[in-house]
């Protein structure tokens, strides 16, 4: 079975809401649409106090190409455009929207038929993605139509779909590849044709087996989609190790992956895409995994955009007894909740609860130079001597050891025998490296 | 014996063919050095905290030995005195300048702003902050973390572990301003130190409208515009909803301190007034 060739771990899975139906969470009274994204500028409110909006319209307009859309995703009245509290703390521009019914624009199909035929021209499918405001929802939330439009004198050749979903506790994807199992293909065929290429594979870890035989099932009836089961190795969903894993190249140190003909998608972006060009459907809902060892319903559910964390985590039994710290996202790459009352944004995939056990940082001890941090980079970086650079602020030596490749997987923290913080540092020296290549141009 | 007085001859001429090379070598890149530069470097403070903008004492020297004017020379950390044997030497004229001081600009001890999570991770101000905005709901209040501490060389700026603020023992404090860089939330500012030491602040940094201010902290500044009414000597402006004392207008009058509804304004080194208004003298800060 086929794995990415450079460092790896494998913590411990914890897959406990997997099997679980996705449930449609229910629609509060009030939403806080946020216009901001993780990555790119932030999209511009073009709705004021007192307009009246429907499920669907357009209430934030990109604001650059390395932006997306933002619509609105529940119909009521606006309330203000203002700040709000993002999951770090800090103020990001929001539209707060008070719910009044569920109408939808006309223009958007709702049946629950599934629509196979796609005759749009590649232009047209391209538009229809950046118009729909679907960004990346494994994480990062980079455009996804900014990745289907490469540049002129290079070319794709495949299209690899990430259903990969390495990190523990998570299985939103895992559901949706099982209950939207043929949205998601004909969405890689609609991307594919976007691409111009003929061949996509769907790379799923091995924990998956229920959803690799679905798939490979389905996949008979689609010409150029194969199914590629993978030897389960965290961080195999990052974009880079997914392309060595499955096709065996290695994507050069700050290049992009067209550069060896690949583009990743991820699953859900292929569902997204599938219900913006079939069904007129823009990205305003997407499946939120809520779960943790003691919570009490570990589940998937299906949330609008904007919806407050903290009603998802009431419909699933609120906040169990003894968590010490909730994170958003993936135990692994996800960051600590400052608080529930958060909006749902296209980016979040998961809600997990730690326990005060687990979530105790063990005090730091000396550096042995046992290199174990070093054999598990996926990057193929020397986490302890990129640490070490950054206490002693030595920038320019950061940049020469590769430290913009760092993708924050946190391997090197997690196995670093004498509980060194390594990724906090490296971290830090990222942004400041960063800021400082920046500021060069 | 031949063989010796060849290899002795030998050895002479090569001996004298390198100094004469070194001799026109040293000749032609001889660097010139000003003597000054010396005399200069050994009365500054020797403290290379870089805090007069050039790299050590010795590039400050350098500067002072170049420039044509000692204007916008100064070294904190030596002060009047310092700059004014400078001068002696070098025959020009030095502008006294005011002496500054260290101040934070936040008053969110746990009490006035309550913390709502815990941190931890590496107890590093620029690691906290690169993460998120800290553990009470003022995104722009001090972390406590102690940068500002391990920045200073002169042992003037401690956190207390109460309030988790720093403090300055201003007797320390040479203002070389390596403190104002380490903050990352920039809290920290020089300002005049005033006649008697007295200064009077805003002790706050907090730029979210009044109300979002006062949700997370009793101390924060709401722009509410008293102070702005009350000074007589149009020496604070209201910039983001926050409100600012140019020191360099500031009489001391000490109006805005008894107008702020919100005791966001400090005053320091005053007499304690009447009994009945409670003084708000934070010492050391």
């Amino acid at each position: 079975m086929k794995t990415f060739r450079i460092g790896g771990i494998h913590p411990k899975e914890n897959k406990f809401s997997a099997g679980k139906h996705i449930q449609v969470a229910k629609i509060p009274h009030h939403v806080v649409i946020p216009l901001s994204h993780y990555i790119g500028t932030p999209s511009e409110a073009i709705v004021k106090k007192g307009d009246n909006v429907l499920v669907g319209q357009l209430i934030g307009k990109a604001n650059g190409f390395i932006s997306a859309n933002v619509h609105s995703s529940i119909s009521g009245k606006v309330n203000k455009v203002d700040v709000q509290l993002d999951a770090s703390g800090y103020k990001r521009m929001a539209v707060f929207v008070d719910v009044e019914g569920d109408q939808w624009l006309p223009s958007i199909d709702r049946s629950s038929d599934i629509i196979r035929e796609c005759n749009l021209p590649k232009a047209e499918i391209i538009k229809k993605i950046q118009d729909a405001g679907i960004v990346g929802l494994g994480g990062a939330t980079f455009p996804a139509h900014v990745k289907l439009t490469p540049p002129t004198e290079k070319k794709a050749e495949i299209l690899i779909i990430n259903a990969v979903e390495c990190e523990s506790y998570l299985t939103c994807d895992h559901q949706l590849m099982l209950e939207k199992g043929e949205e998601v293909l004909i969405g890689t065929t609609i991307l594919m044709k976007a691409l111009e290429v003929n061949r996509a594979v769907i790379g799923i870890e091995n924990n998956k087996k229920d959803a690799i035989e679905h798939l490979q099932l389905l996949a008979k009836n689609y010409k150029g989609i194969e199914i590629e089961p993978l030897k389960v190795c965290y961080p195999q969903g990052g974009e880079k190790q997914l392309i060595d894993a499955i096709i065996g190249r290695q994507v050069p140190s700050g290049k992009i992956p067209i550069e060896v003909g690949a583009v990743v998608q991820n699953v859900a972006t292929t569902f997204a895409v599938y219900e913006a060009v079939q069904k007129n459907k823009p990205l305003i809902e997407r499946v939120l995994t809520v779960t943790g060892k003691n919570a009490t319903q570990p589940s998937n559910y299906l949330v609008r955009l904007g919806v407050l964390l903290s009603s998802v985590v009431e419909q699933a039994g609120g906040v169990p007894n003894g968590t010490a710290k909730i994170i958003g996202g993936g135990p692994m790459m996800g960051r600590s909740l400052m608080n529930l009352d958060v909006p749902m944004a296209k980016g979040s995939s998961g809600i997990v609860f730690i326990d005060q056990k687990e979530s105790i940082r063990k005090p730091a001890k000396n550096c042995i130079r046992c290199a174990r941090c070093i054999s598990v980079c996926p990057m193929g970086l020397e986490p302890f001597l990129l640490m070490a650079q950054s206490e002693r602020n030595m920038w320019t030596e950061m940049e020469n050891n590769r430290t913009m490749d760092c993708i924050e997987c946190g391997s090197c923290s997690y196995t670093c025998p004498a509980n060194r913080p390594l990724l906090d540092y490296i971290r830090y020296g990222k942004t400041t490296v960063g800021g400082i290549i920046r500021n060069r141009k | 014996m031949n063989l010796i007085l060849i290899s002795l001859l030998t050895l002479v001429l090569i001996g004298a063919a390198s100094a004469i090379i070194l001799f026109f070598v040293s000749k032609k890149f001889q660097v010139f050095e000003d003597t000054r530069i010396d005399e200069v470097e050994a009365i500054l403070p020797a403290a290379n905290c870089g805090g007069c903008g050039f790299p050590g004492c010795r590039g400050f020297a350098n500067a002072c030995v170049s420039a044509d004017k000692l204007d916008g020379l100064l070294c904190p950390v030596g002060g009047n005195v310092t700059m004014q044997k400078v001068a002696n030497i070098l025959g020009k004229t030095v502008k006294e300048s005011a002496p500054t001081v260290a101040v934070v600009r936040c008053g969110g001890t746990c009490e006035n702003r309550p913390r709502l999570n815990d941190y931890d991770g590496v107890k590093h101000c620029f690691i906290a902050h690169n993460l998120y905005s800290g553990e009470s709901g003022c995104s722009m209040g001090c972390l406590g973390l102690g940068d500002c501490e391990i920045a200073c060389e002169f042992d003037a700026i401690h956190v207390n572990q109460t309030t988790k603020l720093p403090e300055v023992d201003e007797n320390k404090c040479t203002s070389c301003g390596l403190c104002v860089k380490a903050c990352p939330k920039l809290l920290i500012e020089l300002r005049k130190k005033g006649p008697k030491s007295r200064r009077i602040y805003v002790s706050c940094r907090n730029e979210d409208r009044g109300h979002i201010t006062k949700k997370s902290c009793t101390v924060g500044c709401t722009a509410c515009t008293n102070c702005l009414k009350a000074c007589p000597h149009e020496a604070i402006t209201i910039t983001n909803n926050l409100a600012y004392i140019h020191d360099n207008k500031c009489k001391l009058c000490r109006k805005c301190v008894e107008v702020c509804a919100t005791k966001t304004i400090v005053e320091i080194n005053f007499p304690t007034k009447k009994a009945e208004t409670e003084p708000l003298t934070i010492k050391g800060i």
